[in-house]
């Protein structure tokens, strides 16, 4: 069944450096590290200790207050070290891998006949459940939940974001046996949200079982949430699950190999990229594998040096990582783009800039649609206090007013934030409010503030 | 020597502890005048649009450019109609009008930009850019003839108790320009009404004036019923009244401007215009011949300050209503407001300033009710 959703409002931002459908390199990676920030609210038990020998499967660390949701270590290899920041926070767990990936294997029933139970059961014994997040609050589901729905976007629409008719184009019966699975564990039904410019292209197109949506419209029309809040908004009180189409094609090979099996294709892109392309990786790979796609040294921005910035996901709501760092949990992109620390003259007062991308028509870069630019870093402009309205409302296409739940949220009403829609939102949806934002706001840190608190106050 | 070089080098003393570290904010605000800081983005959205507030201000003032240069002649084609200055030519209006105007603008900024800046600075915040525009706005909302002193203090009241107490830009109520405005109204009535204050020199020298000439706006014209220029006439703007308001040409280029960058809300222009036209066809065809009732309603578009309220003092972003279902609400009611105090107040020429103080004041709950529709509308329980 095929429903079409028109998404008039939104933004692509046109940046340099798309990746090219091409595989560059596989990586064997030499480190890797799970990193229990990529979790939101999460607070972890570590199951491991240095030194001790891990298989692709073996579970690292465990949610505290949910012990039976463990996270499984993507490759074989040895507990290399624990780091820990703050007050002993567990910040990663690296792993030096093997050669050659030992994976635990799990007895699968058959498929055709499993159970709801057998198909939590083996989800949470392979660590593969984290790959499920559930709305409210985008934090790791929770098994003993029965969602109103699972939601799987299958396209990406964030700047430089990775192709998934590329990267998912082998993969398609995994992902069958994936949705197969995921229909046992909701009440109602999946849903699978696909792009009108290129659905009858997706892996993901010809699932059985699965209601198909196609979305036409920019980003964000590629996000999740978006995608809920258009087909059934989430109401006080109801769970929905979502889970990216990269990590449903594991889901599927547990059920079909057996294996926690989570490589998968990872773009490297942005102004700063030599090459941007895509590389087979696994989640938590070393970012200096990443290094030798990046340009060296510093780019010069109006006669000043600037470093390069590496962010794991997109530039909207990626997290910054330095050269040793590592590729978030749920990320498949590597952006590369320029700091922003230099000076502009007369930055602001310019009559044209046309350097910069603006929405603003104040500016002049609507003259050049196809025109591809080099973003960077800066925050172009000073923090203030809200004085623009309606903007936000023109890259949302959501039925809530951003601007009245920012400041619920900045009151901490959480009776206001609860009505005006904190359930239905996660940073990223409002990832574009804040590229635009005049007054600089940081949007995304607020809604994680409003979040955090929704979250201590159901404890 | 280079300019950036320069601030880097003297920008170690004005910060903290610097030798001059107490005018960090005046320093702060000068350098980001010139420069677009180096800040960075620290998470999130890694990249930022290159909109900023001080580009949303630019574009309001060019915006005024118009209305404030025609502003300019007319004060000075005003001053030789009424003194009989036939052998006055264009740039000769202009230049006479420009330096009547000018120590307007530049008391209105140092009164303004002062007190913002102290205020910063006590604060420890960056200076915001709103006065910008407000310091423009003030000025051209006067009558030419008020003394310099008086605007000093209708800005300061503006600044202080209009935005600083409650934090600043972003954060007032009304809209400081008006404030000023409606201060001096209510303070000093006799320098901002009457038939002598709109031209340039006829309060200091009455008996020199031309015979007939009066120096009434239409407005106050039309309330006596005495006869008003022509709809035309009205239109360009060279008529008696506040320096910036007459021209309704003028104003309605700035208005495509705004419009067209989206600095300012059409929506909130034409339910104003809407507004203004539905209580004036009411007034119109129930009023009895010859009453000021009857005086046709389009004329009251382009007289006293109905559009230079309705294209930039209306769609003031902060005082407006910020919802886009409020907007329409709102402009609605400020156009319909300014026409009934027009037409029902008669000791009381103009309403637009009142409509649109009080709209300001009435937008928050404007904003409620939108607000509470939509969640009411979202809580309802799904459709099964």
């Amino acid at each position: 069944m095929l429903q079409h959703i028109r998404l008039n409002r939104g933004l692509d931002i046109p940046l340099k450096g798309v990746a090219v459908a091409t595989v560059s390199k596989t990586v064997t990676p030499d480190t890797i590290a799970l990193k229990p920030t990529d979790f939101k609210a999460l607070v972890p038990k570590l199951l491991v200790k240095e030194g001790e020998a891990v298989k692709a499967g073996t579970l690292l660390f465990c949610d505290k207050k949910r012990p039976e949701i463990g996270f499984a270590s993507p490759c074989s290899g040895t507990v290399e070290a624990i780091v820990r920041g703050d007050r002993r926070k567990l910040l990663e767990v690296r792993i030096k891998a093997d050669k050659t990936t030992d994976y635990i294997h799990f007895q699968i029933p058959d498929i055709k006949a499993i159970s709801k139970e057998d198909v939590i059961r083996l989800l949470l014994e392979s660590g593969l459940w984290p790959v499920i997040k559930q709305r409210p609050f985008g934090i790791v589901a929770s098994p003993k939940d029965e969602p109103k729905a699972i939601f799987i976007s299958g396209f990406n629409s964030a700047p430089l974001a990775a192709d998934l008719n590329f990267i998912l184009k082998d993969e398609a019966d995994y992902l069958q046996v994936a949705v197969d699975m995921l229909t046992k564990l909701t009440k109602g039904s999946v849903h699978i949200g696909l792009s009108n410019e290129d659905y009858a292209a997706s892996p993901l197109y010809k699932i059985k079982g699965a209601q198909l949506h196609i979305f036409d419209g920019p980003h964000p029309a590629g996000n999740v949430g978006i995608q809920i809040a258009n087909v059934s908004p989430i109401k006080k009180g109801e769970i929905v699950w979502t889970v990216d189409a990269v990590n449903l094609a594991a889901i599927g090979k547990l059920f079909k190999k057996g294996v926690v099996d989570m490589s998968r294709l990872v773009a490297v892109a942005g102004p700063r990229v030599e090459k941007p392309c895509y590389v087979k990786a696994l989640p938590g790979v070393a970012i200096k594998e990443f290094l030798p796609f990046i340009m060296e040294g510093e780019a010069e921005i109006y006669g000043q040096k600037v470093a390069n910035r590496i962010i794991s996901g997109d530039v909207l709501s990626g997290t910054k990582v330095s050269q040793e760092g590592f590729l978030g949990y749920y990320d498949t992109l590597v952006s590369v783009i320029s700091e922003g620390n230099y000076c502009e003259t007369f930055g602001w007062a310019k009559l044209f800039r046309p350097k910069k991308f603006s929405l603003s028509r104040s500016y002049f870069s609507w003259l050049t649609p196809s025109k591809r630019y080099n973003a960077d870093a800066n925050l172009n402009g000073g923090v203030r206090a809200f004085v623009v309205t309606g903007l936000y409302e023109k890259v949302l296409p959501m039925d809530i007013y951003p601007v009245f739940l920012l400041k619920a949220i900045l009151a901490e009403n959480i009776e206001e934030m609860e009505r005006l829609g904190i359930f239905e939102v996660v940073e990223e949806d409002l990832a574009l409010c804040e590229y635009v934002c005049p007054s600089k706001i940081d949007v995304q840190e607020i809604v994680a503030k409003g979040i955090d608190i929704m979250i201590k106050d159901m404890e | 020597m280079n300019l950036l070089k320069f601030t880097q080098k003297i920008k170690p003393s004005f910060e903290k502890g610097g030798k001059f570290g107490w005018l960090h904010s005046t320093f702060d605000a000068f350098e980001s005048f010139l420069f677009v800081p180096a800040t960075v983005t620290k998470s999130g959205a890694h990249i930022r649009d290159c909109m900023d507030l001080k580009r949303v201000m630019s574009v309001v003032i060019v915006a005024l450019m118009p209305a404030m240069l025609f502003g300019m002649w007319n004060v000075g084609d005003q001053h030789a109609l009424a003194f009989g200055l036939t052998d006055m030519g264009f740039w000769g209006k202009f230049w006479y009008g420009f330096l009547r105007v000018l120590p307007l603008i530049i008391v209105s900024y140092v009164v303004g930009l002062g007190i913002e800046f102290t205020s910063a600075q006590l604060r420890g915040h960056e200076v915001n850019e709103g006065y910008l525009v407000s310091g423009m706005l003030i000025p051209m909302i006067m009558p030419v003839d008020v003394p310099l002193w008086i605007l000093a203090v209708g800005v300061a009241f503006a600044v202080i108790i209009g935005k600083e107490v409650f934090g600043g830009t972003g954060m007032n109520i009304w809209n400081p320009a008006l404030l000023a405005r409606a201060f001096v109204f209510f303070a000093y009535p006799s320098h901002i009404s009457g038939d002598k204050v709109w031209i340039s020199g006829l309060t200091d020298n009455a008996s020199a004036v031309v015979d007939g000439f009066s120096g009434a706006t239409p407005l106050a014209q039309a309330t006596s019923n005495i006869a008003t220029p022509d709809f035309l006439q009205m239109f360009i703007g060279n008529i008696p009244g506040s320096i910036g308001e007459t021209s309704t040409i003028a104003i309605l280029l700035g208005a495509v401007l705004l419009i067209w960058t989206g600095v300012a809300s059409w929506k909130i222009m034409v339910s104003c215009v809407a507004g203004a036209l539905f209580v004036g066809l009411i007034a119109n065809s129930l009023a009895p011949e010859g009453s000021y009732a009857a005086y046709p309603v389009w004329n009251h578009l382009v007289m006293g300050g109905f559009a230079f309220g309705a294209v930039f003092m209306a769609t003031d972003p902060v005082t407006s209503a910020q919802t886009e279902c409020g907007k329409w609400i709102y402009g609605f009611f400020v156009g319909a407001l300014a026409i009934i105090i027009r037409l029902f107040n008669p000791g009381y020429a103009e309403g637009m300033m009142l409509a649109i103080l009080f709209m300001n004041t009435a937008a928050p709950l404007i904003d409620h009710y939108v607000v509470e529709a939509n969640i009411k509308r979202r809580m309802k329980p799904a459709k099964k």
